[in-house]
Order: C-alpha cells, then structure tokens, then sequence
C-alpha cells in the first residue's frame, strides 16, 4: 500500500510592526477606503530593521518542529519557498538548515511566486512518499517589504512579511496529501515580477535609479489570472482525490486580496464560513500567506483530524497550486 | 432569453443590484456601482455565458450595458 504523507507539525511567525492603511496614507497618496475596497486590507506586518527572511523562516521552523514533536536531526530535507531570499546565493535553505541544526538535511530554495509553499509541499510530500527522506521541512517566508517600491501607491500597500512552516512525514492511513495540482503559464511572467539584480539586468546605478530592483506588477492581468485559475486548479485537486468542492470542510486560499477570495468561494460554490481569511491582518505575505493561514486555523482548533483541507495558491511565474488533504494531526 | 436579458441576469448577480435598475444606458460604472476589478469579474462571466472570448481591447471599451449586448450579440 502507498505510503500517506502530511503535515505533523506547523509553525509562523510575523514581525512585532503592524503598518496600517492609515500609517500609508501618510507615505503615498491613498486611504484606507481605497485600500479596503479594493483589497480587503487593514494591516500588514513589516520586518524590523536587519530582519531578514531566514530569521523569521528559523522563528517558524522551530515552532514547527515544537509542535510536530521532531528533532532538527530527524530532518532530511528542507525547503524555503521565497522571492526575497537573504542572497541570491547561498539559499536561504540552507542558512536555516544550519541555525537550526538541521544537520543530516539537503536544503534548497523554490522559487514559484506566491504558489511557492504550495509547490514545496508537492515536492516535499512526493520526496518523502517515495521513501527518499522520512521528514521534511517546508517554509514559505518573505520580506517582501525590502523589495517594495514605497513610491508606488498601486503595490507598497498589497504586501507584508512574515514566515510559516510545516514538518512533512508519515501519517495513519487514508490521511494526509491525497491530490496535488501544480502548474505554470510563463507567459504572463510579465505581469508580476522584479526586473533588475539577476543576469538579464545586473545591479547597476541605473537599474536602481529606474526603481528596477523592487516588485512590478499589472495587477489586473494578476487579478484576471488569479480569478480564472483558482477554481480550475482547485476542482482538478479534488478530482485527483475523488473529492467535490462541497466535501471540503477548510479551503485555505492564498491571501492576496478578498476580491479574489469571494470569488474563488462562489466558483467553488463553496459558503465563506469555510474559507479562511487573514488578508486583513497581514495582507499578502506571498508563500508565507498558506503556511501562517494553516497555522491561525489550527491554533484556534479549526482544523480537525480527518477533516478536508484544500490549498489553493497563484503568483508569479505565472504559477498555480492546490493540494488536497486529509488533515491528519 | 433575449441578450440583454442574460446581459441583465448576470449583471445583478455580480455587481448584487436589482433587475430594474439595469437598463440598456446603464452604465456600469457610474449607474451600477462597479469598480475595474468587478469589470474583470462581468466580462469573465459573460465569456463564460456566451461562450466566447472576449479580447482585451474590445473589453476595454464596455462601458454600458448596450456596450455590452452589442459586443456579444458581434461574438456570438
């Protein structure tokens, strides 16, 4: 019989600085109406002064394993899912991997956007069911706010920081991961990305006179993507599973904008009592938004063991994520 | 169903108004309260209706309800 792999443990952690709609009112030309309406946002976390993302990921990668019950050693692998690594090299992975004392773990970073827990939970999960590893380490963590342009009203105020984690292993059978859906559309990779720092753009004055190093972003092309593919991503998850959307007690959205949200929701044809939502407290945190949402939901006792929970993240690539489980602790 | 009549059936559901309130000069905007993220919303879902794609130039330029009928009632 196949092996059935889930999620043992879960971990996040936000920074202590709150920036609300009426803090950037004072930054850029905007108001908490605005902000609010359009994207369901109050407040959003920001990292304190020299706070980086393999901080925070350390800060939820322990509380992870606190809660799994696993030792640092017992990890074979860990993953960060980022698009504002401390470096572009080494990974992020593996500064985690060494301040946790994850010493028997290969580690690397994934990049897929706002998809990217999502993706790392696919890969982590298959890793560990083909019998590969027995524990995995999964972290979707972000600064975004270092890589936000604070000039530019139509993103400085969508986006905020924050890490969460989750430790992968074996679980009783019939729970755990029963349908992943992952893809990608290249395509519109335009819409949603950082121009300069890499190969194509190296940093120069000019790339950073051009603002070029922070988030460009079309968003009603996201908007357009995000509204379209959820539904499908989320249905082909549960058909892998043999599941419909009415068997799912939790779905779990990215956390990009309540617009989105609620309409995900009436495509699923699925009520809002059953979708979380913190898009308001943190605003979108990218890959941490799925990890620290599965956190808050477990920390208040929404998540029951064999309950059914569906992930569905989008972001830049373009990429798409849903994952079905069993919850299984 | 008449085009406007579906035009008109999807239009309440999405931007949640009363049938009557939508008439052929309606503007979307400016009569029926929608904003550029519910235009997203009602060309998806028109699409969707009608069975056609809708390029984005052609959406860009649908700002009533005649806008609307005249640009399916061309696709279809």
């Amino acid at each position: 019989m196949e092996k059935a792999v889930g999620i043992l443990g879960l971990g996040c952690y936000v920074p202590e600085k709150v920036l609300t709609n009426h803090d950037l009112e004072k930054i850029v030309e905007t108001s908490d109406e605005w902000i609010v309406e359009r994207t369901g946002i109050k407040n959003r976390h920001i990292a304190a002064e020299g706070e980086a993302t393999s901080d925070m990921s350390v800060i939820a990668a322990e509380r992870a394993l606190a809660d799994a019950g696993v030792s640092p050693e017992e990890i074979e692998l860990v993953i960060v899912a980022t698009a504002s690594a401390d470096h572009a090299f080494p990974s992020t992975a593996c500064l985690v991997q060494d301040r946790i004392g994850a010493k028997n773990a290969a580690a690397f970073d994934l990049s897929a956007g706002c998809s990217g827990f999502v993706y790392s939970l696919g890969v982590a999960s298959q890793m560990v069911k083909s019998g590969l590893y027995k524990k995995a380490l999964i972290i979707g963590a972000e600064t975004l706010s270092r890589i936000m342009n604070w000039e530019d009203r139509n993103t400085c105020v969508l986006f905020g920081d924050g890490a969460g984690a989750a430790v992968i292993g074996e679980v009783e059978d019939g729970l755990g991961v029963l349908g992943i859906d992952l893809g990608s559309d290249g395509s519109g990779g335009k819409y949603l990305f950082q121009p300069a720092g890499g190969s194509r753009r190296p940093a120069s004055h000019e790339t950073v006179d051009a603002r070029e190093h922070f988030i460009h972003m079309n968003g009603n092309e996201v908007f357009k993507f995000a509204i379209q593919i959820m539904g499908k991503t989320a249905k082909r998850a549960l058909a892998k599973a043999g599941l419909e959307p009415a068997d799912v007690d939790l779905l779990v959205p990215h956390q990009a904008n309540i617009r989105i949200i609620n309409s995900a929701a009436k495509r699923l044809k699925m009520p809002m009592e059953k979708v979380w939502v913190n898009v308001d407290k943190y605003g979108n945190t990218s890959a941490a938004s799925i990890p620290i949402a599965l956190c808050e939901a477990q920390e208040q006792g929404v998540l029951k063991k064999g309950g059914t929970v569906l992930l569905v993240g989008f972001g830049a690539g373009l990429t798409w994520s849903s994952i079905v489980l069993k919850w299984s602790k | 169903m008449s085009t406007f009549e579906k035009v008109r059936d999807i239009t309440v559901e999405q931007l949640s108004v009363d049938a009557d309130e939508v008439k052929m000069e309606s503007s979307f905007i400016d009569d029926l309260g929608a904003d550029s993220l519910d235009i997203v919303e009602l060309i998806m879902a028109f699409e969707e209706e009608f069975e056609v794609e809708i390029p984005d130039e052609k959406a860009e330029k649908i700002r009533t309800v005649a806008d609307a009928v005249k640009m399916l009632d061309e696709e279809k």
